[in-house]
């Protein structure tokens, strides 16, 4: 044994000095370098680390709005959001097998083909079905397919259906108004969605509130003029005048005479709203409003109002209409009854286009437009709604005497319906022309005077004997009320030419004393066996009218046997 | 010095552990604050269906046919009819 080697032991176990202090600043090292590091990722890296950490779980959702509610001026719901349900999915997460393809596919109502196509597309995002019931979503949320997403989005429903279709309009699947009410309003009826920023975690839920970025703006309500009693009625009466006279097309428009709102507006043909699928554009298009037609004898009132204002002539003033001829420029103007010498009222009374002529071509030019175009022709009539049309009053330095003649008793002029019966509100209000409002007024409007108290009155009086026994429409008497209005039977122009075809209508307020309700009527080429605007219109206008003032609780004005149906109807042309 | 030191390692830990306690408190009323967020849609979805269901009960078409047809009821006419004056007297029909 060599002993010499021991205290080389002795050296080895008592380390040297250096390696400890050698492994301390190591350690300190590598103290220093995680220092630096967290320094690095806290402090000069933060920014893009704690986006991407945000990426992964921070989310920016939608908080959908939805659509204000369209109601009748009694609160009575016209047109509503419901909240359903679009499935989407983002194709590239989906995981589905053949069996839970079919299980969908059954459940969204669609063929598994049509389902895998859409799967397979190389979007990020596809909607599978927009818009289904909540019980439908539920059903496809429970079958739990990862990649297979609910939305929440709102349907617009109408539960009058096809009785205000016209007038509301619809929406499209955004919700966005497209045509009526619904486009006209949009502003005020639309919501806009807000959004929010949110904490999720891996199975998708939201676990924590962290910012709201926009409050979500929900739509505001819309309160109507409409109300749906009577509009229920004039869309039944005029669908049923329409069928049973074989026509193309039929309108009617029911206006408060006091203040110019629209109580109801219905046409036919018409659609369902609450399933678009096949409706033609005809059938869309709101005619009492976009559509514009040659009046006929019901412009005659306004010939008469405006001979009255000027002083030329008095209700009493007898008009030589002679054999039913008058040659103007080589152009000759008709009655269908020629009677000889009548009085202004009776030319009304009658329909005499000779008369009515004559007391137009007393006028200049410019008086006669004058009182045209203060009476609404030729221009909007306030009602806001799109596609509204203005109607054609020609400047009347391009008139010849003839067109001055002609447009006395509705040729050459062409109007909408709702223009029309705007106009006929300067009658029910001692002369004042009101502006038309779709939406429920407080008060009453101040409107245009256009005629003096005395001529409004006048010729009311003179529209109460077209109801009358020697009248052109006795059917438009209604049983306890007195009835003012005007019939119309226009000859429709084909390529510049008036051909046999019709525009039946008829203008008329009640109760004639103090005239609350205008009911316009207008039926487009009745092709039964009649076609007279006394026939066709007026009952229309007398089931409706009666009805109505029933509904309103309007106080009788006349005896109960006011109603004489004993002499025939006096029939007429234009 | 030490005995401080003790003192705030102990408030450090005892604030670190109501933080945890409050974030998760936090947590689960957000849940339950979630979960009545879905329960007052729901309620929406159903307060929408009942609008729609009434009006369309209302509808006057269906009224009117339902009054025609399964309560017999018919517009008066007008020997049916009297009316009567504010003063009481009965007017002649």
């Amino acid at each position: 044994m060599n002993y010499a080697t021991l205290p080389q032991t002795s050296s080895q176990l008592a380390l040297p000095a250096w390696r400890s202090r050698a492994l301390f600043v190591l350690l300190l090292l590598v103290m220093l370098a995680l220092f630096v590091r967290a320094v690095y990722l806290q402090g000069i890296h933060n920014d893009f680390l704690q986006q991407k950490g945000d990426a992964r779980y921070v989310r920016v959702i939608e908080v959908p709005a939805h659509r204000g509610m369209i109601t009748d001026r009694n609160g009575e719901p016209l047109a509503i959001s419901t909240p359903v349900e679009s499935v989407w999915a983002s194709p590239a997460d989906v995981e589905i097998d053949l069996r839970q393809l079919m299980n969908l596919a059954r459940v969204l109502g669609m063929s598994p083909e049509a389902l895998r196509d859409k799967l397979q597309t190389r979007r990020d995002f596809v909607y599978l079905k927009r818009q289904l019931p909540p019980e439908q979503a539920r059903k496809v949320a429970a079958l739990g397919i990862p990649g297979v997403s609910l939305q929440r989005e709102y349907r617009r429903y109408y539960p009058a259906g096809e009785v205000t279709s016209h007038l509301l309009g619809f929406t499209d699947v955004d919700d966005n108004g497209r045509e009526g009410i619904e486009l006209a309003l949009q502003a005020k009826l639309g919501g806009k969605p807000g959004s929010q920023r949110v904490i999720k975690d891996r199975r998708g839920h939201v676990v924590e509130d962290v910012a709201s970025l926009r409050a979500p703006k929900e739509g505001g309500d819309v309160a109507l003029s409409i109300d749906s009693k009577l509009q229920f009625l004039a869309f039944r009466e005029i669908k049923q005048a329409v069928i049973e006279h074989k026509a193309k097309s039929g309108s009617i428009v029911v206006l408060d005479a006091k203040n110019g709102e629209v109580l109801a507006l219905a046409n036919w043909p018409t659609y369902n709203p609450n399933n678009r699928a096949g409706a033609s554009l005809g059938a869309i298009r709101n005619r009492a409003v976009t559509d514009l037609f040659e009046p006929g004898s019901t412009m005659k009132a306004f010939a008469a109002a405006a001979a009255l204002e000027e002083g030329k002539y008095k209700p009493d003033t007898r008009i030589d209409t002679g054999d039913g001829k008058l040659t103007i420029n080589g152009r000759t103007i008709h009655d269908t009854h020629p009677d000889g010498v009548m009085t202004v009222s009776q030319v009304i009374q009658k329909s005499s286009n000779v008369g009515a002529a004559k007391m137009a071509l007393s006028l200049t030019p410019q008086t006669f437009w004058g009182h045209l175009s203060g009476s609404g022709f030729g221009m909007h009539t306030g009602s806001g709604f799109p596609g509204e049309a203005t109607g054609i009053l020609r400047n009347f330095q391009t008139w010849r005497p003839i067109e001055q003649a002609t447009m006395s008793y509705g040729n050459g002029i062409s109007v909408s319906l709702l223009q029309l019966a705007r106009a006929y509100t300067v009658f029910a209000n001692d002369g004042v022309l009101k502006p038309i409002s779709m939406l429920r007024q407080v008060g009453h409007p101040a409107g245009e005077p256009v005629y003096s108290l005395r001529t409004a009155r006048e010729v009311r009086d003179m529209l109460e004997l077209v109801v009358k026994p020697g009248g052109t429409a006795p059917l438009a008497q209604i049983r306890g009320y007195r009835v003012a209005g005007k019939t119309g039977t226009a000859h429709k122009l084909q390529n510049g030419r008036y051909v046999d075809e019709y525009v039946a209508s008829f203008v008329g307020m009640a109760p004639a004393s103090d005239p609350r309700l205008i009911v316009a009527v207008m039926v487009d080429e009745p092709s039964g066996a009649e076609y007279y605007g006394g026939l066709v219109a007026a009952p229309v206008f007398n089931n409706v009218m009666s009805a109505s003032l029933r509904a309103l609780d309007v106080p009788y004005d006349a005896p109960l046997n006011n109603v004489l149906q004993s002499a025939p109807l006096v029939e007429e042309e234009t | 010095m030490t005995r401080l030191n003790v003192l705030l390692l102990i408030l450090v830990v005892a604030c670190a552990l109501g933080v945890v306690t409050s974030q998760h408190k936090a947590r689960k009323l957000f849940v339950d604050l979630q979960y009545e967020k879905e329960r007052a849609q729901q309620m929406d979805v159903e307060w929408g269906k009942l609008q729609l269901e009434q009006s369309t009960l209302v509808m006057p078409a269906r009224v009117e046919r339902l009054a025609r047809q399964q309560l017999q009821m018919h517009l008066p006419t007008s020997d049916q009819m009297h009316l009567v004056r504010i003063d009481g007297s009965e007017a002649q029909p």
